[in-house]
Protein backbone atom coordinates (compact mmCIF):
# COMPACT_ATOMS: atom_id res chain seq x y z
CA UNK A 1 0.00 0.00 0.00
CA UNK A 2 1.23 3.72 -0.46
CA UNK A 3 2.11 5.81 2.03
CA UNK A 4 0.16 8.63 3.08
CA UNK A 5 1.65 11.84 2.50
CA UNK A 6 1.36 14.94 4.91
CA UNK A 7 -0.33 17.90 3.41
CA UNK A 8 -1.08 20.09 6.36
CA UNK A 9 -1.05 19.84 10.00
CA UNK A 10 -3.22 22.36 11.77
CA UNK A 11 -3.04 23.59 15.60
CA UNK A 12 -5.98 25.53 16.54
CA UNK A 13 -3.97 27.45 19.17
CA UNK A 14 -7.24 29.00 20.59
CA UNK A 15 -8.30 25.51 21.60
CA UNK A 16 -5.02 23.90 22.91
CA UNK A 17 -4.79 24.16 26.58
CA UNK A 18 -1.06 23.04 26.44
CA UNK A 19 -1.55 19.38 28.08
CA UNK A 20 1.07 17.33 25.78
CA UNK A 21 -1.13 14.09 25.06
CA UNK A 22 0.01 14.81 21.42
CA UNK A 23 3.82 15.82 22.18
CA UNK A 24 3.93 12.56 24.85
CA UNK A 25 2.77 10.14 22.32
CA UNK A 26 3.86 11.32 18.80
CA UNK A 27 5.69 7.99 17.49
CA UNK A 28 8.09 10.59 15.72
CA UNK A 29 8.64 13.32 17.97
CA UNK A 30 7.04 16.12 15.56
CA UNK A 31 5.67 18.11 18.17
CA UNK A 32 6.55 20.44 20.84
CA UNK A 33 4.89 22.94 23.36
CA UNK A 34 5.91 26.02 22.73
CA UNK A 35 6.97 29.22 25.34
CA UNK A 36 3.91 29.38 25.84
CA UNK A 37 2.80 25.95 26.36
CA UNK A 38 0.89 25.85 23.49
CA UNK A 39 1.91 22.64 21.40
CA UNK A 40 3.33 23.23 17.85
CA UNK A 41 4.96 21.18 15.27
CA UNK A 42 8.04 21.32 14.93
CA UNK A 43 9.12 18.84 12.68
CA UNK A 44 6.80 18.06 10.25
CA UNK A 45 9.25 16.17 8.00
CA UNK A 46 9.43 13.54 10.28
CA UNK A 47 5.25 13.28 10.62
CA UNK A 48 4.06 10.06 9.38
CA UNK A 49 0.43 10.75 9.27
CA UNK A 50 -0.72 8.01 11.75
CA UNK A 51 -3.35 10.90 12.83
CA UNK A 52 -2.87 9.81 16.79
CA UNK A 53 -1.97 13.14 17.67
CA UNK A 54 -5.76 14.26 16.42
CA UNK A 55 -7.30 11.31 17.62
CA UNK A 56 -6.09 11.69 21.26
CA UNK A 57 -6.32 15.90 21.36
CA UNK A 58 -8.65 16.64 24.02
CA UNK A 59 -9.22 19.71 22.98
CA UNK A 60 -9.91 18.88 19.65
CA UNK A 61 -7.82 21.34 18.50
CA UNK A 62 -5.51 19.08 15.31
CA UNK A 63 -6.73 18.81 12.03
CA UNK A 64 -4.13 16.50 10.51
CA UNK A 65 -4.86 16.25 6.65
CA UNK A 66 -2.92 13.65 4.65
CA UNK A 67 -3.19 12.27 0.90
CA UNK A 68 -2.21 8.69 -0.46
CA UNK A 69 0.50 8.95 -1.82
CA UNK A 70 1.76 6.87 -5.17
CA UNK A 71 4.68 4.65 -4.76
CA UNK B 1 -17.85 15.64 6.43
CA UNK B 2 -14.47 16.48 9.06
CA UNK B 3 -14.81 15.86 12.82
CA UNK B 4 -14.86 19.56 13.07
CA UNK B 5 -18.32 20.11 11.28
CA UNK B 6 -19.97 18.35 14.07
CA UNK B 7 -19.21 20.51 16.67
CA UNK B 8 -21.31 23.55 17.55
CA UNK B 9 -17.60 25.72 17.17
CA UNK B 10 -19.06 28.61 19.30
CA UNK B 11 -18.37 26.77 22.61
CA UNK B 12 -15.06 26.41 21.85
CA UNK B 13 -12.34 26.15 23.35
CA UNK B 14 -14.59 24.29 25.54
CA UNK B 15 -14.61 23.87 29.63
CA UNK B 16 -13.30 20.94 30.49
CA UNK B 17 -9.49 21.18 32.15
CA UNK B 18 -5.75 20.39 30.00
CA UNK B 19 -5.59 16.98 29.59
CA UNK B 20 -9.16 15.81 30.12
CA UNK B 21 -10.03 12.36 29.39
CA UNK B 22 -13.72 13.71 28.48
CA UNK B 23 -12.12 15.67 25.36
CA UNK B 24 -10.78 12.47 24.38
CA UNK B 25 -13.81 10.87 24.57
CA UNK B 26 -15.82 13.42 22.04
CA UNK B 27 -13.41 13.69 19.36
CA UNK B 28 -14.07 9.61 19.33
CA UNK B 29 -17.09 9.84 19.25
CA UNK B 30 -16.86 12.08 16.53
CA UNK B 31 -14.83 10.27 14.86
CA UNK B 32 -17.00 7.15 14.95
CA UNK B 33 -20.08 9.02 13.96
CA UNK B 34 -18.23 10.48 10.84
CA UNK B 35 -17.13 6.86 9.84
CA UNK B 36 -20.49 5.29 10.25
CA UNK B 37 -21.30 8.03 7.98
CA UNK B 38 -24.23 9.45 9.59
CA UNK B 39 -25.96 12.82 8.97
CA UNK B 40 -26.58 15.25 12.34
CA UNK B 41 -30.16 14.55 12.02
CA UNK B 42 -29.67 10.34 12.76
CA UNK B 43 -28.43 11.40 15.96
CA UNK B 44 -29.48 12.07 19.44
CA UNK B 45 -27.71 12.55 22.42
CA UNK B 46 -29.08 12.67 25.82
CA UNK B 47 -27.13 13.66 29.08
CA UNK B 48 -27.09 14.67 32.28
CA UNK B 49 -25.39 16.34 34.79
CA UNK B 50 -21.41 16.70 35.35
CA UNK B 51 -18.60 17.12 33.54
CA UNK B 52 -18.78 14.28 30.88
CA UNK B 53 -22.59 15.59 30.34
CA UNK B 54 -20.99 19.26 29.21
CA UNK B 55 -20.44 16.63 25.94
CA UNK B 56 -24.24 17.26 24.97
CA UNK B 57 -23.38 20.63 24.78
CA UNK B 58 -20.60 20.13 22.26
CA UNK B 59 -21.98 18.51 19.32
CA UNK B 60 -24.17 19.84 16.64
CA UNK B 61 -26.61 16.84 16.69
CA UNK B 62 -30.00 16.39 18.83
CA UNK B 63 -28.84 17.38 21.72
CA UNK B 64 -30.75 16.98 25.30
CA UNK B 65 -29.08 18.16 28.48
CA UNK B 66 -31.54 16.73 31.58
CA UNK B 67 -31.70 16.03 35.20
CA UNK B 68 -28.31 14.50 37.10
CA UNK B 69 -28.70 10.75 36.73
CA UNK B 70 -31.67 10.76 34.70
CA UNK B 71 -30.56 10.78 30.90
CA UNK B 72 -31.39 7.28 30.30
CA UNK B 73 -34.73 7.66 31.72
CA UNK B 74 -35.41 10.68 29.38
CA UNK B 75 -33.46 8.85 26.05
CA UNK B 76 -35.78 5.93 27.07
CA UNK B 77 -38.63 8.43 26.63
CA UNK B 78 -37.02 9.74 23.34
CA UNK B 79 -36.09 6.63 21.77
CA UNK B 80 -39.69 5.45 22.13
CA UNK B 81 -40.70 8.14 20.63
CA UNK B 82 -38.85 8.37 17.55
CA UNK B 83 -37.33 4.77 17.73
CA UNK B 84 -35.23 5.71 14.15
CA UNK B 85 -32.93 8.28 16.18
CA UNK B 86 -29.44 6.58 17.24
CA UNK B 87 -29.85 7.62 20.95
CA UNK B 88 -26.49 8.33 22.49
CA UNK B 89 -26.64 8.47 26.34
CA UNK B 90 -22.84 9.75 27.35
CA UNK B 91 -22.57 10.17 31.58
CA UNK B 92 -20.16 10.32 33.98
CA UNK B 93 -19.73 7.45 36.65
CA UNK B 94 -21.57 9.15 39.40
CA UNK B 95 -24.26 9.92 37.13
CA UNK B 96 -24.74 7.18 35.41
CA UNK B 97 -24.22 4.05 38.34
CA UNK B 98 -24.68 6.20 41.54
CA UNK B 99 -27.60 8.93 41.26
CA UNK B 100 -28.73 7.24 37.95
CA UNK B 101 -27.71 3.94 39.24
CA UNK B 102 -31.58 2.57 39.11
CA UNK B 103 -32.15 3.80 35.59
CA UNK B 104 -29.12 2.24 34.32
CA UNK B 105 -30.19 -1.03 35.61
CA UNK B 106 -33.41 -0.86 34.58
CA UNK B 107 -32.62 0.22 30.74
CA UNK B 108 -30.38 -2.74 31.12
CA UNK B 109 -32.92 -5.24 31.84
CA UNK B 110 -35.29 -3.79 29.04
CA UNK B 111 -32.92 -3.85 26.63
CA UNK B 112 -33.76 -0.93 25.13
CA UNK B 113 -31.73 0.60 21.69
CA UNK B 114 -29.84 3.02 23.37
CA UNK B 115 -26.22 3.50 23.59
CA UNK B 116 -24.81 4.43 26.91
CA UNK B 117 -20.98 5.87 27.32
CA UNK B 118 -19.63 5.68 31.00
CA UNK B 119 -17.04 8.17 31.36
CA UNK B 120 -15.26 6.45 33.97
CA UNK B 121 -12.94 9.59 35.82
CA UNK B 122 -13.55 7.82 39.25
CA UNK B 123 -14.77 11.11 40.81
CA UNK B 124 -17.32 13.93 40.77
CA UNK B 125 -15.17 16.44 38.72
CA UNK B 126 -17.11 19.36 38.77
CA UNK B 127 -18.11 19.63 42.20
CA UNK B 128 -14.53 19.33 43.68
CA UNK B 129 -13.21 16.04 43.71
CA UNK B 130 -15.81 14.05 45.61
CA UNK B 131 -15.49 9.96 46.05
CA UNK B 132 -17.75 8.23 43.34
CA UNK B 133 -18.94 4.74 43.31
CA UNK B 134 -15.90 3.61 40.77
CA UNK B 135 -13.50 5.30 42.45
CA UNK B 136 -12.63 2.02 44.95
CA UNK B 137 -11.13 0.93 48.08
CA UNK B 138 -8.11 2.57 49.20
CA UNK B 139 -8.16 6.03 46.84
CA UNK B 140 -8.38 9.83 48.02
CA UNK B 141 -11.31 12.38 47.16
CA UNK B 142 -12.33 15.38 49.01
CA UNK B 143 -14.84 13.45 51.05
CA UNK B 144 -11.99 10.63 51.84
CA UNK B 145 -8.92 12.39 52.87
CA UNK B 146 -7.74 9.18 55.03
CA UNK B 147 -9.07 7.18 52.22
CA UNK B 148 -12.16 5.79 50.70
CA UNK B 149 -13.34 2.77 52.09
CA UNK B 150 -16.37 2.33 49.65
CA UNK B 151 -15.78 -1.06 47.33
CA UNK B 152 -16.28 0.06 43.22
CA UNK B 153 -18.47 -1.36 41.18
CA UNK B 154 -17.36 -3.35 37.93
CA UNK B 155 -19.06 -1.92 35.28
CA UNK B 156 -19.18 -4.14 32.80
CA UNK B 157 -20.02 -7.08 35.23
CA UNK B 158 -23.22 -4.78 36.73
CA UNK B 159 -24.12 -4.01 32.72
CA UNK B 160 -23.78 -7.96 31.59
CA UNK B 161 -25.59 -9.43 34.80
CA UNK B 162 -28.42 -6.35 34.66
CA UNK B 163 -29.30 -7.76 30.61
CA UNK B 164 -27.30 -5.04 28.71
CA UNK B 165 -26.76 -7.06 25.34
CA UNK B 166 -23.15 -5.39 24.88
CA UNK B 167 -21.12 -4.37 27.32
CA UNK B 168 -17.43 -3.50 26.38
CA UNK B 169 -14.70 -1.32 28.03
CA UNK B 170 -11.75 0.67 26.61
CA UNK B 171 -9.43 3.37 27.76
CA UNK B 172 -8.76 7.19 26.21
CA UNK B 173 -5.54 5.72 25.78
CA UNK B 174 -6.82 3.47 23.14
CA UNK B 175 -8.19 6.12 20.99
CA UNK B 176 -8.38 3.16 17.82
CA UNK B 177 -9.88 0.74 19.75
CA UNK B 178 -12.79 3.39 21.51
CA UNK B 179 -13.17 4.14 18.00
CA UNK B 180 -14.44 0.67 17.07
CA UNK B 181 -16.16 -0.22 20.16
CA UNK B 182 -18.04 2.85 19.69
CA UNK B 183 -19.29 2.24 16.21
CA UNK B 184 -20.24 -1.45 17.08
CA UNK B 185 -22.52 -0.05 19.74
CA UNK B 186 -23.93 2.40 17.98
CA UNK B 187 -24.90 0.04 15.55
CA UNK B 188 -26.00 -3.06 18.02
CA UNK B 189 -29.82 -3.52 18.04
CA UNK B 190 -30.51 -3.41 22.04
CA UNK B 191 -28.94 -1.70 25.21
CA UNK B 192 -24.94 -1.11 24.54
CA UNK B 193 -22.25 -0.23 27.54
CA UNK B 194 -18.98 1.27 26.54
CA UNK B 195 -17.23 2.11 29.90
CA UNK B 196 -14.46 4.03 28.67
CA UNK B 197 -11.61 5.16 31.73
CA UNK B 198 -11.24 8.80 31.58
CA UNK B 199 -8.22 10.89 33.28
CA UNK B 200 -9.56 13.09 35.49
CA UNK B 201 -6.06 15.18 36.14
CA UNK B 202 -7.47 18.20 38.30
CA UNK B 203 -8.81 15.77 41.17
CA UNK B 204 -8.87 12.73 40.88
CA UNK B 205 -5.16 12.36 39.17
CA UNK B 206 -4.13 15.01 41.83
CA UNK B 207 -5.65 13.73 45.07
CA UNK B 208 -4.09 10.45 44.00
CA UNK B 209 -0.16 11.66 43.31
CA UNK B 210 -1.34 9.77 39.37
CA UNK B 211 0.62 13.10 37.75
CA UNK B 212 0.03 14.36 34.97
CA UNK B 213 -2.93 13.50 32.01
CA UNK B 214 0.03 11.82 30.42
CA UNK B 215 1.04 9.43 33.14
CA UNK B 216 -2.52 9.08 33.85
CA UNK B 217 -2.61 7.72 30.21
CA UNK B 218 -0.04 5.43 30.48
CA UNK B 219 -1.11 4.08 33.61
CA UNK B 220 -4.47 3.41 31.00
CA UNK B 221 -1.71 1.73 29.01
CA UNK B 222 0.07 -0.08 31.38
CA UNK B 223 -2.64 -1.20 33.85
CA UNK B 224 -5.27 -2.69 30.94
CA UNK B 225 -4.98 -6.04 28.82
CA UNK B 226 -7.03 -7.24 25.77
CA UNK B 227 -9.82 -9.60 27.56
CA UNK B 228 -8.54 -12.84 28.06
CA UNK B 229 -5.31 -12.50 27.36
CA UNK B 230 -2.70 -14.53 29.20
CA UNK B 231 -0.93 -11.14 31.33
CA UNK B 232 -4.52 -11.57 32.86
CA UNK B 233 -3.69 -14.97 34.29
CA UNK B 234 -0.41 -13.98 35.07
CA UNK B 235 -1.26 -10.56 36.97
CA UNK B 236 -5.02 -10.55 38.20
CA UNK B 237 -5.04 -6.60 39.12
CA UNK B 238 -4.94 -5.87 35.30
CA UNK B 239 -8.55 -4.17 33.80
CA UNK B 240 -9.64 -6.09 31.00
CA UNK B 241 -10.43 -4.12 28.15
CA UNK B 242 -12.96 -4.80 24.75
CA UNK B 243 -16.31 -6.70 24.04
CA UNK B 244 -17.31 -8.65 26.43
CA UNK B 245 -21.15 -9.37 25.84
CA UNK B 246 -22.30 -9.36 22.37
CA UNK B 247 -25.81 -10.83 22.22
CA UNK B 248 -29.25 -10.73 20.90
CA UNK B 249 -32.51 -10.07 22.77
CA UNK B 250 -36.25 -8.84 21.85
CA UNK B 251 -35.44 -4.92 21.55
CA UNK B 252 -37.35 -3.09 24.15
CA UNK B 253 -39.20 -0.22 21.23
CA UNK B 254 -39.84 -3.20 19.33
CA UNK B 255 -41.37 -5.55 21.83
CA UNK B 256 -43.45 -2.49 22.89
CA UNK B 257 -44.67 -1.87 18.98
CA UNK B 258 -45.94 -5.34 19.03
CA UNK B 259 -48.35 -4.67 22.37
CA UNK B 260 -49.79 -1.03 20.04
CA UNK B 261 -50.52 -3.78 17.11
CA UNK B 262 -52.34 -6.34 19.94
CA UNK B 263 -54.24 -3.77 21.48
CA UNK B 264 -55.32 -2.12 18.24
CA UNK B 265 -56.77 -5.45 17.31
CA UNK B 266 -55.46 -5.05 13.54
CA UNK B 267 -57.48 -2.07 13.42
Amino acid sequence: MAKAKLESHHIEREWCKGCGICVAFCPKQVLELDRHEKAVAKRLDDCICCKLCEMRCPDLAIQVTCRKGSE
Amino acid sequence: MAVRDYLRERFFPHIWCPGCGHGVVLNSLLRTVEELGFTKNQIAVVSGIGCSSRISGYVDFHTLHTLHGRALAFATGLKLQKPDLRVIVPMGDGDALAIGGNHFLHAARRNIDLTAIVMNNRTYGMTGGQYSPLSGVGTAATTAPYGNIDPGFDTVRLAAAAGATFVARTTTYHVQQLVKILGEAIQHQGFSVVEVLSQCPTYFGRKNKAGSAVDMMRQFKDQTTPVGSEAKQGNPALIERGVFVREQRPEYCAAYDEVVRRAQGGR
